[in-house]
């Protein structure tokens, strides 16, 4: 095998990593680990979508029932905050593409804040609602009536499956955090965008899980 | 060796072991040959902690009555042998020492796409076993590796959850190193390289980063909501609360059998490499041996029912997935009928890696063929839950994919370490691994067929003369096992300086010092050949190449 010097790029910026040879190779990769990463996301949730799947169709009207105990104002307010906080999101991304800083700051924050807004109608109204319903399942479930084993499995389903979407939500806004103290310090500009692009990608597939939660919850058969 | 390449030895350059000292220098590094060695160290340890079970067990059944331990004790030895050596032995074998080692070399790249998440991949690792040598000494698991619910979730009184996040938990070494190679091999490559002048190492090491990042997930969730049912009392896969414990099987083995192939896929890899080297010999039909990788990760997905014929799942379900079991012996066949032919009039020579590459080769034959009686349908009615079963993974497993490991280590020890090791002991070591292990599992095909059950501590009379000569064999097979760990660690001190390439093998990493810089290339490789271009055998050729 021959061997040559590649002339390596002449400007060596502080955030190329020493191991690639050029921004666009780092930023490459970045792009598609973000997406090989989001596959394996999908694995992880299709597993809980599988077995959700499985016990509506061995158990449909206890699904129907349990899906009826949800609080739908609820979860139709959260499913607007989160396609919100994905066009702040695809906000914050173009103007870190134009190199805006203050209004990149701005969009991250508004990101976050319907981020935690989400997360405190989950928690405030929803969970604490379900506790005191007695709707929590290895807490004290309790719905007597003929559907109750299929109305708790749903209510595992449920709360494992808005469980860890809601820990997704949280990463996430960790992620933000840390996009606004780097924006902050001036690490980008408009030529070194791409944490800031793959993190509005990991932001935008939280939303879309959501997008088939709040159906399948919320929706489907219970009530319309 | 021709002096062309010959250089300073190795104590006064600079190569990546001795560029930087001390224990931190170790356990905060990015450079993926560091990772790699920590990974070898780690896993070495879980495979001697596994094998020592084994030993224990073998000792046991020289007795029809059980001669060691309680029935009780032996279902924890069984249930964790079976844990550690798949998921904290197996499954990062090949892919978390040799692939984190070579899959930059082979490419010409200085290091993985993400550095600091390969090194978080091994404290997560080392996190999962933690908790799973703590489930061990607390008392350990007795489900059977394979966590069957409801037994798991809700009767058995050991350390299930322990276990279940550490399972859990090192999962996501899998899932991160499979991504970070997935990256690494598409978005890095050295100019010239392309796809199809890839080595078939890392076109079985793409296959397996696909599985891993497909399939670990799944059980991730599987695993985590059976660690949630136990600890809530809760119903998922529990009949007596709706649950359904055939969903739990078909999540499990939803990965759980693409993981034998994460298992098997790598081993294939190293074979490849072996088999050119040392028989220097262009691959045969490099093609269908590189897409005969992605054809065993796509038909993996769809042949995990081959593992419920007997568990109530419908009867033309068990039909389809059948037909699948047998579709995937393609793959496979197509694989050790090219070895074959690349072996066919090459320049052979039985170095040690050479040795264990065409024990693979037999041995894994041997374990595929069992596999389609366990495939068909009437046979695995008569064959399942028999030692039968287990002679047949054991030959997958052991006879395959530890074997590969070993032929692996062996032939890139010198590049690892910048070590010769003793050649005469090496090549013992290999015939005492091959002799020790048809005698360990040999007879147990036979066990099987004659209808001895699998994880019982205690067995008929007239099985005896077989269990002991199993027994025998688990002996010769450890001293095996043992002879390598003295004098692959006597040569990283004492051992001759390696040369940059001992084997005259063709591939980037051969191209670099032993051990490599940090850097691992002074100056980026361009490729211009296909791989394995070891042309005619003429030495003629090769001395003019220098």
């Amino acid at each position: 095998m021959a061997e040559a010097a590649i002339p390596r790029a002449a400007e060596h910026p502080p955030y190329l990593a020493h191991h690639f040879s050029d921004i666009e190779q780092q930023n490459e990769a970045g792009t598609l680990g973000m997406w090989v990463f989001l596959v394996t996301e999908i694995m992880f949730f299709g597993g809980l979508f599988a077995g959700y799947t499985i016990y509506r169709y061995l158990y449909l009207p206890g699904f129907e029932a349990g899906s009826r105990l949800l609080e739908v104002q609820f979860g139709a307010i959260n499913t607007a905050v989160l396609i919100g906080s994905s066009l702040t999101m695809a906000l914050a991304v173009r103007s870190a593409q134009l190199g805006r800083r203050k209004a990149l700051i701005g969009f991250l924050v508004l990101t976050i804040l319907l981020g935690l807004v989400f997360l405190g109608v989950k928690f405030n109204f929803e969970w604490i609602h379900d506790y005191h319903e007695h709707l929590v399942p290895g807490m004290g479930f309790s719905h007597p009536g003929p559907h109750e084993p299929a109305i708790q499995l749903f209510f595992c389903f449920y709360f494992f499956m808005t469980g860890l979407h809601a820990l997704h939500m949280i990463v996430g806004v960790g992620i933000m955090a840390v996009l606004i103290a780097m924006a902050a310090r001036g690490k980008f500009d408009g030529g070194h965008y791409s944490p800031i692009e793959v993190s509005g990608l990991y932001w935008h597939f939280v939303d879309i899980v959501w997008i088939f939660l709040f159906p399948l919850l919320y929706l489907v058969g219970g009530r319309y | 060796m021709s002096a062309a390449v010959a250089e300073a030895p190795a104590a006064t350059r600079v190569h990546y072991l001795n560029a930087d000292y001390g224990v931190k220098s170790w356990l905060l590094t990015t450079d993926h040959k560091r990772i790699a060695l920590l990974y070898l160290g780690t896993i070495t340890l879980m495979f001697f902690v596994g094998g020592t079970m084994a030993v224990i067990m073998r000792m046991h059944l020289i007795d029809p009555a059980g001669a060691l331990v309680q029935p009780a004790t032996y279902n924890k030895l069984f249930t964790m042998h079976g844990i550690i050596m798949i998921f904290f032995f197996l499954i990062p074998s090949i892919p978390a020492v040799l692939g984190n080692f070579l899959v930059p070399m082979m490419i010409g790249a200085r290091d993985l796409a993400f550095p600091r998440i390969n090194l978080l991949s091994w404290y997560i690792f080392i996190v999962g076993a933690s908790l799973a040598l703590y489930s061990l000494v607390a008392g350990g698991v007795d489900t059977g590796w394979t966590f069957y619910t409801p037994y798991s979730s809700t009767y058995s009184n050991t350390h299930v959850i322990p276990m279940a996040l550490g399972v859990f938990i090192a999962g996501f070494t899998s899932i991160l190193t499979g991504l970070n190679f997935i990256v690494t091999i598409h978005k890095m490559r050295a100019p010239g390289l392309t796809w199809f002048r890839m080595p078939l190492f890392l076109w079985a090491m793409y296959a397996t980063s696909l599985i891993m990042i497909l399939g670990t997930p799944v059980v991730a969730i599987t695993i985590f909501l059976v660690g949630l049912e136990r600890l809530l009392r809760v119903g998922i896969f529990d009949p007596a609360l709706g649950g359904d414990p055939l969903l739990f099987q078909h999540l499990f083995w939803f990965y759980s059998h693409p993981a034998v192939y994460i298992m098997i896929l790598p081993g294939m890899g190293v074979v490849s490499e072996l088999v050119t080297c040392f028989s220097r010999k262009k691959i045969f039909g490099y093609s269908f041996v590189a897409f005969s990788s992605m054809a065993i990760a796509v038909i993996s997905f769809l042949v995990w029912g081959h593992h419920m014929f007997v568990s109530g799942q419908s009867i033309y379900a068990g039909l389809i997935f059948s037909l699948l079991s047998f579709l995937v012996g393609i793959p496979y066949a197509i694989k050790v009928f090219n070895w074959t032919a690349t072996l066919h009039q090459g320049s052979i020579s039985y170095e040690a890696p050479m040795l264990y590459a065409l024990g693979f080769i037999g041995l894994f034959t041997m374990g595929g063929l069992t596999g389609l009686f366990l495939a068909s349908l009437a046979t695995d009615v008569h064959l399942n839950g028999t030692y039968f079963i287990v002679a047949h993974f054991h030959y997958i497993m052991v006879g395959g994919a530890v074997m590969a490991y070993m032929g692996g280590i062996h032939f890139w020890w010198p590049k690892i370490t910048g070590r010769l090791y003793p050649d005469l002991w090496a090549r013992l070591a290999a015939a005492i691994i091959f002799i020790g292990f048809n005698l360990t599992f040999f007879p147990q095909f036979m066990l099987g067929y004659l209808g001895m059950p699998r994880r019982y501590a205690t067995y008929p009379a007239e099985f005896q003369v077989l269990n002991v000569m199993s027994s025998a064999g688990a002996t010769i097979l450890g001293i095996g096992y043992l002879i390598p760990l003295v004098y692959l660690f006597w040569s990283m001190r004492y051992g001759p300086i390696a040369p940059p390439n001992p084997w005259r093998a063709k591939g980037l990493e051969w191209q670099t010092p032993s051990p490599p810089p940090t850097q691992n290339f002074d100056v980026t490789p361009v490729v211009t050949e296909e791989a394995y271009s070891y042309g005619p055998p003429e030495a003629a050729r090769e001395a003019a190449h220098g």
